[in-house]
């Protein structure tokens, strides 16, 4: 039994071996493509497979990158970090150039060092924990989306540069989301000179009454409010301060930028500001990419395609401007040439974050929210 | 400002309780007749948090000449009616078939009648939050100290009050108090000395719903929404007031009401709004080590 089993494990050994020899001949220019594709969580990975391969397929009905075609190479890492290091492995053997992947934070921060010892670059469509970033352990590491602090960032930066506040209160619903948004508030504004935090608390959702933190605001003096959590708390605070005539500006997050909000809240949730993804559905290539899937695929592309795209686009694009598959001078390409893409024109900074690519600030402006400029 | 923001507190504290005292006054009527912790009374709120929200609608849209007075008056009217009716036909149909059986029984029967009444909402109507119009008036002589407490505090407060002094003088002096207190000593000799004993725990649940729905829809006005969940978390607290105060006595729910608010308005005002919850139940905790029966709660002597 032991030994039936020792065979079959040689023989997918020598089988993947193989394979990697097959893949790694000729002129072509290989892509990798990892993430999971099977299990738990393969809605989250399968559409960047779908999206790599309508890019390169486009690409080498084009005649392919400076003559070369495009070949992608699939493979699963089913999430598990445990996992995404061999997956790391087998793509760094089939002689990559640059891998489009992981999908999740913990299974991406697993293979970096794998692909950073053998200069390979790599471009998550989805892995959005800060420090993979912002640590500054990984320069081979870029993402075609937001890190999970990005609208933090972009929610202190408003707050501070466009309305001038000097005392902030931030409150939260005490839940994951809510709470992780209000504490990158925190460390923000701990960066800003001039302005700080006056007070920082947690409030009990689904309570009747949320008088005492709103009089504490008051006592604090702050000048603005920043609310991590979602919508139902929101419109009770925002209407409970109205009510109270403290007329401050009310800044939320994604949670809040929701049509209910503005519903409940009605005329209380007028001036109210929210940040939310930036709005692609106009952008005539997020269009394209998601037609050409419903002809290929004759389904809706699921979660993170329009990313996947973007990241597949960019690395295709850096290729090609850098006229070589050299580590050195892809990256430098990603991060000085901008790129056309579903998600706008993008290219990448110093730390691997996309710019033009995040979140924008919202107001609500007679029942509906539109975007500050 | 330090003496303005302890006041503002106070007063917000005494409105937060006056609101657990309003739901927590059927908790505890029921409980004192029957010895049935009665789950359902949040839902029993919330409905009548609903009716209003209905009525009030139906008529700023079908007349929207109507007075405003007379939007609210009807709209109160309607929810009390509404909920002392569900209030009745659940006892009816729960509770009444188990009088006889163990407490248990008639304990998960209120259960199983929270979660019907949640979900029949849930479907009826449902599951998003709606904006709930403010149906209290803003009094124009409040103006002045609007920053500290608002209209809508007041008249929750002030309604706790009235509604207290009614029970109270109800079941003191009138001949329905009476057979109340007789069954609630003692069903048995009650039904004996020729007090219909159906009739007066059906009288004390319409009673214990009408003023819960007279708090759901004062809350829902203060806050400006609802769904079909908020009974819950209202009815938890509500009943940990009455256990607090001593369940089974009127001015103990009250004052249980009022020391749970309190303490929640002071904890979160003076030390951190993160720990909300722990407060209140800390003092619970609190009490009932020291007081087992509750502040008010008599001892019951145990029948042999």
């Amino acid at each position: 039994m032991r030994s039936k089993k020792l065979l079959t494990l040689f023989l997918v050994v020598m089988i993947s071996l193989i394979s990697t020899f097959v893949f790694s001949a000729g002129n072509d220019i290989i892509i990798g493509v990892a993430g999971a594709h099977s299990g738990d969580l393969a809605s989250y990975g399968l559409p960047s497979v779908n999206a790599a391969q309508l890019v390169i397929d486009e690409v080498n009905k084009k005649g392919g990158i400076d003559g070369r075609k495009v070949k992608l190479l699939i493979e699963d890492d089913v999430c598990k970090p445990e996992v995404a290091t061999n997956t790391a492995t087998k793509l760094v053997g089939g002689k990559v150039v640059a891998v489009i992947g992981h999908i999740c934070s913990g299974a991406t921060k697993a293979a970096l060092g794998i692909y950073k010892q053998s200069k390979i670059v790599c471009i998550s469509p989805s892995a959005t924990n800060p420090p993979l970033t912002q640590s500054g352990d990984y320069p081979n590491f870029y993402r075609t989306i937001a890190p999970d602090d990005a609208q933090a960032n972009v929610m202190v930066d408003f707050a501070v540069k466009n309305l001038k506040v000097k005392k902030i209160a931030i409150i939260h619903d005490k839940g994951d989301y809510g709470k992780g948004f209000a504490e990158f508030c925190q460390a923000y504004m701990a960066n800003q000179k001039g302005s700080k935090v006056v007070l920082f608390e947690g409030i009990t959702p689904g309570s009747v009454d949320y008088s005492a933190i709103i009089n504490k605001i008051k006592l604090k003096g702050a000048d603005a409010v920043i609310f991590g959590g979602y919508h139902p708390e929101a419109s009770k605070i925002v209407t409970q301060m109205r009510k109270k005539k403290m007329n401050m500006p009310f800044l939320s997050d994604d949670g809040v930028k929701d049509d209910t909000f503005i519903k409940v809240a009605g005329s209380y949730a007028e001036g109210v500001y929210a940040t939310g993804p930036m709005d692609t559905s106009k952008n005539p290539l997020a269009l394209k990419a998601v037609a050409d899937h419903k002809k290929k695929y004759k389904s809706e592309p699921g979660a993170f395609y329009l990313n996947a795209y973007s990241a597949t686009l960019a690395i295709v694009n850096a290729i090609d401007k850098a006229d070589s598959t050299d580590y050195e001078k892809i990256r430098t390409a990603l991060q000085n040439e901008y790129v056309e893409t579903p998600l706008g024109k993008i290219k990448f900074d110093r730390r691997g974050d996309a710019i033009g690519v995040g979140f924008s600030v919202y107001q609500v402006k007679n029942g509906a929210y539109v975007e500050v400029k | 400002m330090q003496l303005e923001y302890f006041i503002s507190l106070l007063l917000g504290g005494l409105a937060k309780g006056s609101i657990y005292a309003l739901i927590a006054l059927g908790y505890t009527m029921v409980y004192g007749i029957i010895q049935l912790i009665n789950f359902a009374h949040g839902e029993i709120y919330m409905i009548g948090a609903f009716t209003a929200l209905i009525f009030s609608t139906v008529i700023t849209y079908t007349m929207p000449d109507t007075a405003f007075l007379i939007n609210v008056g009807i709209s109160f009217t309607g929810a009390i009616i509404f909920a002392a009716a569900y209030g009745f036909t659940m006892e009816r149909i729960a509770y009444r078939p188990l009088r006889n059986a163990p407490r248990l029984s008639a304990l998960i029967s209120a259960i199983g009648m929270s979660i019907l009444l949640q979900n029949y909402v849930l479907l009826a109507q449902t599951p998003d939050f709606l904006p709930f119009p403010s149906l209290v008036p803003n009094f124009s002589f409040l103006e002045p100290i609007e920053y500290i407490v608002s209209s809508n505090q007041i008249v929750i407060i002030v309604t706790t009050i009235i509604v207290m002094i009614l029970l109270t003088l109800l079941i003191k002096f009138t001949r329905v108090g009476k057979a109340m207190r007789a069954t609630a000593q003692d069903k048995t000799m009650a039904q004996l000395i020729g007090i219909n004993v159906d009739k007066i725990i059906a009288i004390t649940f319409v009673i214990g719903s009408s003023t819960a729905a007279l708090g759901g829809v004062l809350i829902s006005s203060n806050i400006g929404q609802i769904n079909y969940y908020i009974g819950f978390i209202a009815g938890i607290k509500a009943f940990v007031a009455a256990v607090l105060g001593g369940i089974g006595s009127i001015p103990g729910a009250v004052l249980g009401s009022l020391i749970l608010g309190l303490t929640e308005s002071f904890g979160s005002g003076y030390i951190s709004s993160d720990y909300e919850d722990a407060f209140a139940f800390i003092f619970l905790v609190i009490i009932l080590i020291f007081k087992p029966e509750g502040i008010l709660g008599r001892k019951d002597n145990q029948k042999v």
